[in-house]
């Protein structure tokens, strides 16, 4: 019974079916099922899945956004059981993500934070226009691996510097990995502002964040 | 593997290249042409039927003038719609003016090796791989024979072609490499053990034949002869004219139209006065001279005009065309290539000529290229995308989509988008990549378009020919070499 349950899980999550993916934790919870089983013997299957059929090209950006938003929703629902459990998921890292200040482009930015959530991470995202400020008060907050910053113009990928400047001020540089993207980003800048990593889009993003925590 | 077959119908777009008017009078000058000055026809029995029916023979020079009646009338037994069989039905094209196909081209000389990359000159072995890899590719709808066979004896190389494309291929053959009288009958009786006799090959013509015209204003002689004995049997036939504007036709456009319909329609007409109602087509690939050299250009603005203008003539005579677009006068495929096969396919399509050619050619038809043809499938592709136009509706305003978003977020989690993605094109040479992807490999269209060939060679296994089929075709050939010795 539980298996079948599983099965239907992984469905839920290769449909991209947030509300089955909801429905179908909720059901885990109440015939008492551990939910970090639920998690990694039911959703993560799907999530695998759908990965491996984008990586062979058989899957669409659609097809892994809609996955990992019905992952996002089932782990949403299952949250308030591992309190209470005091179970606590493992995650592959905490980040910080942010569109930064000035700036309202956030298609990218919120790919990036689909996907790292989908591949394990804890994403906290502060949405657009978010000042140094509320980004490193948020990364000690919940101490963070990797602070994520994205900007779309010229003009406000300068705050992105200023965020990396005001790290290393209160001496906090050490602390967390710092990387960033966006249309105009490019290794210069990156090297420039002695960022640690960039990608050009959501899936490179996911494997640089991993590397990023690999190497601590 | 799939027997689909990829054609332009049921178009969105339209082009006005030419009005009405137009057309009239290219019309009226191609009927004074051929009143006036006359066209050649150096065949004896080509002669015959212009003679039989009251046109003016000069028998010294093979000039042939007609009034325009004659033309006119000969023209009204025209099929206007027939079907080019395949040796499976499902592949067959009818040419009903609803459809656009795409064929491979022909016929080049020399072949960039699939395997090393060299260029080295054309042999049978290149025919049959290149007719599988087509056979494989939904894209190309029909074969020409699209490289020389010169490790063949000349007098039958154009058969040793045909039997090779059908023992790779189930699609239809276009041959424009049979010219002469015997080997005409040798592939009609080819033709007719594939279709099962001569009565259905009649009725399932799995071969058609395109004769080139000699601009300004001529014929070939054997390809004169080939044509009659094809038309006899019921086999399609056309007449292909490349009149180039400042060598074989005037420097002007219009002039250039004129010449080239003059040479066609004269032939075609023939063809009608001899054999009522045989089934015909218009052939063109016309283009213009390169002012410094005088070279065969193969593209260029001039080149697309006449891809578009010339279906408004066909159509005004109501038979299919058959057209050159792509063929490309680059010397490897690069931006020269995508510019002239996608501007040609494009204006050639939008007026929805029946047949292109070709698909795979570099150097102006000459350099068969496998990266190339690959790539001239996908400019097909996308022509076929383009075609269908923008379509309005409830379902493809998706306003519940829209305010499901609302201002902000995204629609890449919608249902509308789940089931609307696979509309758009996927393409599969066009580089998306990020730049650092690019930046470590540095590779490119080519480099896939290559890979793609090579995996169809290798993996595609066409439906054999019958063995005792194929023996019985291999016999007409050793047959028709033994005659000539």
């Amino acid at each position: 019974m539980t298996d079948e349950l599983f099965k239907q899980m992984a469905q839920s999550i290769i449909d991209g079916d947030a509300d089955a993916a909801t429905q179908l934790a909720e059901q885990a919870i109440q015939g008492g099922l551990d939910p970090l089983e639920a998690i990694t013997k039911g959703f993560v299957v799907g999530v695998n899945f759908v990965g491996q059929q984008f990586a062979e090209g058989e899957a669409f950006l659609p097809e892994l956004v809609m996955a990992g938003e019905a992952m996002k929703a089932a782990v949403k629902t299952l949250e308030p059981e591992m309190m209470k459990r005091g179970a606590e998921r493992e995650v592959l890292g905490k980040v910080v993500l942010a569109t930064v200040e000035g700036d309202i482009h956030e298609i990218g930015k919120s790919l990036v934070g689909t996907m790292l959530t989908a591949a394990g991470f804890e994403v906290f995202d502060l949405g657009v226009d978010a000042s140094p400020h509320k980004i490193i008060a948020k990364a000690i907050e919940v101490n963070a691996d990797i602070i994520a910053m994205s900007a779309l113009l010229t003009t406000t990928m300068v705050k992105q510097r200023e965020v990396i400047d005001d790290l290393e001020k209160e001496g906090l540089r050490s602390r967390f990995k710092v990387m960033v993207g966006g249309a105009p980003i490019t290794r210069d800048w990156v090297s420039r502002i002695s960022a640690d990593g960039y990608s050009e889009d959501a899936i490179g993003a996911v494997n640089i964040a991993k590397q990023l925590v690999a190497a601590g | 593997m799939s027997k689909n077959i990829k054609s332009i119908t049921n178009p969105k777009l339209q082009l006005k290249v030419l009005t009405p008017e137009d057309v009239r009078k290219i019309h009226d000058a191609t009927l004074q042409i051929i009143e006036k000055v006359g066209v050649r026809f150096p065949s004896q029995r080509a002669l015959e039927v212009w003679a039989e029916n009251g046109a003016e023979i000069d028998r010294d020079r093979m000039i042939v003038r007609a009034r325009p009646e004659l033309i006119e009338q000969a023209l009204d037994s025209c099929p206007p719609f027939y079907t080019l069989a395949a040796r499976n039905p499902q592949q067959d094209l009818p040419l009903d003016g609803n459809h656009v196909y795409a064929g491979t081209d022909g016929c080049g000389v020399e072949v960039i090796d699939i395997h090393t990359g060299v260029k080295r000159t054309s042999e049978l072995q290149d025919v049959r791989d290149i007719a599988r890899i087509a056979d494989a590719t939904e894209e190309v709808a029909f074969h020409w024979v699209p490289v020389s066979a010169q490790d063949k004896p000349h007098q039958t190389r154009g058969l040793h072609e045909i039997r090779a494309i059908w023992g790779n291929s189930t699609k239809h053959v276009q041959t424009e490499s049979v010219y002469s009288e015997h080997e005409a009958r040798a592939a009609i009786e080819m033709a007719s053990l594939i279709a099962g006799g001569k009565d259905q090959l009649r009725k399932r013509p799995v071969l058609s034949l395109m004769q080139c015209t000699a601009s300004p204003l001529g014929h070939d002689g054997g390809s004169l002869d080939a044509a009659l004995l094809a038309a006899e049997a019921g086999i399609p036939t056309g007449f292909m004219t490349m009149a180039a504007c400042l060598t074989t036709g005037p420097a002007t456009m219009a002039g250039n139209l004129a010449v080239g319909n003059a040479e066609v329609i004269a032939a075609t007409a023939m063809l009608q006065l001899a054999h009522p109602g045989a089934p015909v087509f218009y052939a063109a690939a016309q283009t213009a001279s390169d002012l410094r050299n005088g070279a065969y250009t193969g593209g260029g603005p001039e080149d697309f005009l006449f891809g578009a203008a010339t279906n408004v003539l066909a159509d005004y005579y109501n038979i299919p065309l058959s057209m050159g677009s792509f063929a490309t006068g680059a010397k490897e495929p690069n931006w020269q290539a995508g510019l002239e096969n996608s501007l040609s396919t494009f204006m050639a399509s939008l007026v929805m000529s029946d047949m292109l050619l070709g698909l795979g050619f570099l150097h102006g038809s000459r350099i068969w290229s496998f990266a190339e043809m690959m790539l001239d499938a996908e400019i097909f592709s996308i022509v076929h995308k383009m075609m269908q136009g923008i379509p309005v509706n409830a379902e493809t305003l998706a306003l519940e989509a829209i305010a499901a978003v609302g201002p902000g977020g995204n629609f890449l989690s919608q249902k509308h988008t789940r089931a609307h993605m696979r509309d758009l094109f996927l393409p599969q040479f066009m580089d998306r990549r990020p730049y650092t992807e690019w930046e470590s490999k540095k590779d490119d269209a080519r480099d896939w378009a290559l890979t793609k060939a090579r995996k169809l060679l290798a993996e595609h296994q066409p439906d054999p020919l019958d063995a005792a089929l194929d023996a019985e075709l291999e016999r007409i050939i050793a047959a028709e070499e033994k005659a000539l010795v």
